[in-house]
């Protein structure tokens, strides 16, 4: 195994570590804080924080319906922020649709997507991959159970991409929607979903990419991947929780029935006929999350200050010492060989429940996480007892992931 | 003998040698070693409706009704999960179903372990006694009272 070579930092990282108050916590009395579970969920910076905190102290109203100075400057903060989305994957805004997040941008996908689709499903196929998390299989399942379309599975190969091959062929004229998700939360393999897009296209399916994993650190071009929709969340990538969104390509948008009922999704109601609004908004019923929307305003716009190039080069650092220092123990299995610069690497150790490895690195002040990570399909594949994986984030230090090693060989000395 | 001492006596002196454990990675070591030490498991018993729910890992408890009083038989494929459902035996081991039913609820704060596991694993450990409490009452059926 080569090691790459430290290079010159291109990032100050122990400047952005300042900007995240929790690394400075001490957990368990006397023990640094050592956060590797960042695929669940990322930390926060000062300046999300303060501008959910400021939202509440200075502007609170709601938004699309008070005429006052107050919900004026509230809906003016809760355009701009699906403005700062939509720039941010190379979207327009009238494209974007806030959500409470992944799950549920899936689930309206599935739904008014499988509305709109109607008798043709029952002739048809979706197509999803075997490394999907549950988000990316339930919607479609309980789609299938009322439409009765078909799903294919693209297999892995053993380790850890996906089988391009296999999913050539399960792709066919009766392919109706092709969903995959970019970086799996599990084996950290990036896949290449602008080719899947490409040959979704070329049967006339409609193709949704899942950037849960990959938004907080790789640059998206929703043209460039060319994809009819793609969602994340706010909270993997440095935002609030409950809020997160969906891309739908204009034409789709416009084609897609409303997936929820109520306020702000209308023109006009009466008891006789109700006409939808156009655009995002016919998506968007009810109040909806305008301090979740101003917090992932916030923590995009932090984002787009960093050089993505350089984060991802970093990840990959950090990644590499992960795969590399497991690699050198014995009985210690990492899974998948294509991690990248996802910073996500999941591990098994002979004999040893991954259960036992997570509660004994947590009296360390290491926090990762054990199980099956809402990929069980993966795991019956993988580990069936799940795996341990440890996920990195851009202000995660080579110190952490010193300790992270330190408390592992403790670990395994207890264990073993 | 477990039964010469109540079920608050038996919580009460696991929760006493925990808490006298200098941190946690000790405790844990403990917990451990109490698990090493249950019966070794009938392979007969090792079937999917002997399986608490509720848990990562997977735990098999089975009861067995003798003079009256539960035994209990317990395993799992974690060390920790079965040192802690080693210990839940421990504390109900050889008593009467009305003895169960009367026990508090609050073990997992008495042991101090609830503020200690998180909620999916402390939920392991209030899954294992409410599932001896479920036992408890069908066998209750079974006993006079
Ligand atoms: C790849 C992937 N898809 C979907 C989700 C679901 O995201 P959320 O729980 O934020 O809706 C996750 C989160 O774990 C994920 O990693």
């Amino acid at each position: 195994m080569h090691l790459t070579q430290p290079s010159a930092p291109l990032l100050d990282i122990a400047a952005i570590r300042t900007e995240f108050p929790i690394l400075q916590r001490m957990v368990h009395g006397n023990k640094p804080l050592v956060y590797l579970d960042n695929a669940a969920t990322t930390q926060k910076p000062t300046v999300v924080i303060d501008s959910i905190s400021e939202f509440y102290r200075q502007h609170n109203a709601n938004a699309h319906r008070a005429g006052h100075v107050l919900g004026a400057e509230v809906t003016s903060m809760y355009e701009r922020a699906r403005e700062v989305v939509a720039e941010s994957i190379g979207a327009r805004a009238d494209e974007v649709v806030f959500t409470r997040g992944t799950t549920e941008s899936l689930n309206l996908l599935a739904t008014s997507i499988g509305a709109r689709l109607g008798p043709r499903l029952a002739e048809g196929n979706i197509v999803l991959t075997e490394m999907e998390h549950h988000a990316n299989i339930v919607p479609w399942q309980m789609l299938r159970e009322r439409s009765g379309v078909e799903i294919r599975v693209i297999p892995l190969t053993d380790d850890g991409a996906l089988d391009m091959g296999r999913a050539s062929q399960l792709i066919d004229a009766s392919t109706l929607v092709v969903s995959c998700v970019q970086v799996s939360n599990t084996l950290g393999t990036e896949n290449d979903v602008s080719t899947l897009c490409q040959w979704a296209h070329a049967v006339g399916a409609i193709s949704i990419v899942d950037a849960a994993q990959s938004v907080s650190s790789m640059a998206i071009d929703v043209q460039q991947i060319g994809c009819d929709a793609l969602v994340f969340s706010g909270h993997k990538v440095y935002g609030p929780m409950g809020i997160g969104c969906a891309f739908i390509r204009r034409e789709l948008l416009s084609d897609l029935p409303p997936y929820q009922g109520g306020g702000s999704m209308i023109t006009n109601v009466s008891f006789d006929k109700t006409t939808y609004a156009d655009g995002p908004m016919r998506f968007e019923a009810g109040t909806p999350n305008i301090e979740g929307a101003v917090g992932l305003c916030t923590a995009l716009q932090w984002r787009n200050a960093l050089d993505l190039r350089d984060v991802q080069s970093y990840k990959k650092m950090l990644t590499d010492e992960l795969v590399a220092g497991l690699r050198l123990r014995s009985g210690v299995h990492v899974h998948g060989a294509h991690h990248g610069h996802s910073g996500i690497v999941s591990f098994s150790i002979d004999g040893v429940h991954p259960q036992d490895v997570g509660i004994m690195l947590d009296t360390h002040g290491v926090a990762v996480r054990t199980g099956h990570h809402c990929t069980m399909p993966l795991m019956k594949r993988i580990a069936p007892q799940g795996t341990v994986r440890v996920s990195a984030a851009v202000y995660t230090s080579h110190d952490e992931i010193a300790q992270f090693f330190h408390a592992l060989d403790r670990v395994m000395k207890v264990l073993l | 003998m477990s039964t010469t001492k109540t079920i608050a006596e038996a919580t009460y002196e696991i929760a006493s040698m925990l808490e006298a454990l200098p941190d946690w990675e000790e405790r844990f070591s403990a917990i451990m070693s109490m698990g090493k030490g249950l019966a070794p498991y009938p392979e007969e018993f090792r079937r999917d409706d002997f399986l608490i729910k509720g848990c990562q890992a997977q735990v098999w408890l089975f009861p067995r009704l003798v003079d009256g009083r539960i035994h209990f038989e317990a395993d799992s494929d974690a060390l920790i999960v079965k040192g802690l459902v080693a210990i839940v035996v421990q504390i109900m081991q050889d008593r009467t179903p009305q003895e169960i039913l009367a026990a508090p609820k609050d073990i997992p704060e008495q042991l101090g372990l609830a503020q200690h596991l998180s909620q999916n694993r402390a939920s392991g450990l209030s899954s294992m006694l409410k599932q001896i409490r479920l036992y408890a009452v069908a066998l209750s059926m079974r006993t006079p009272s």
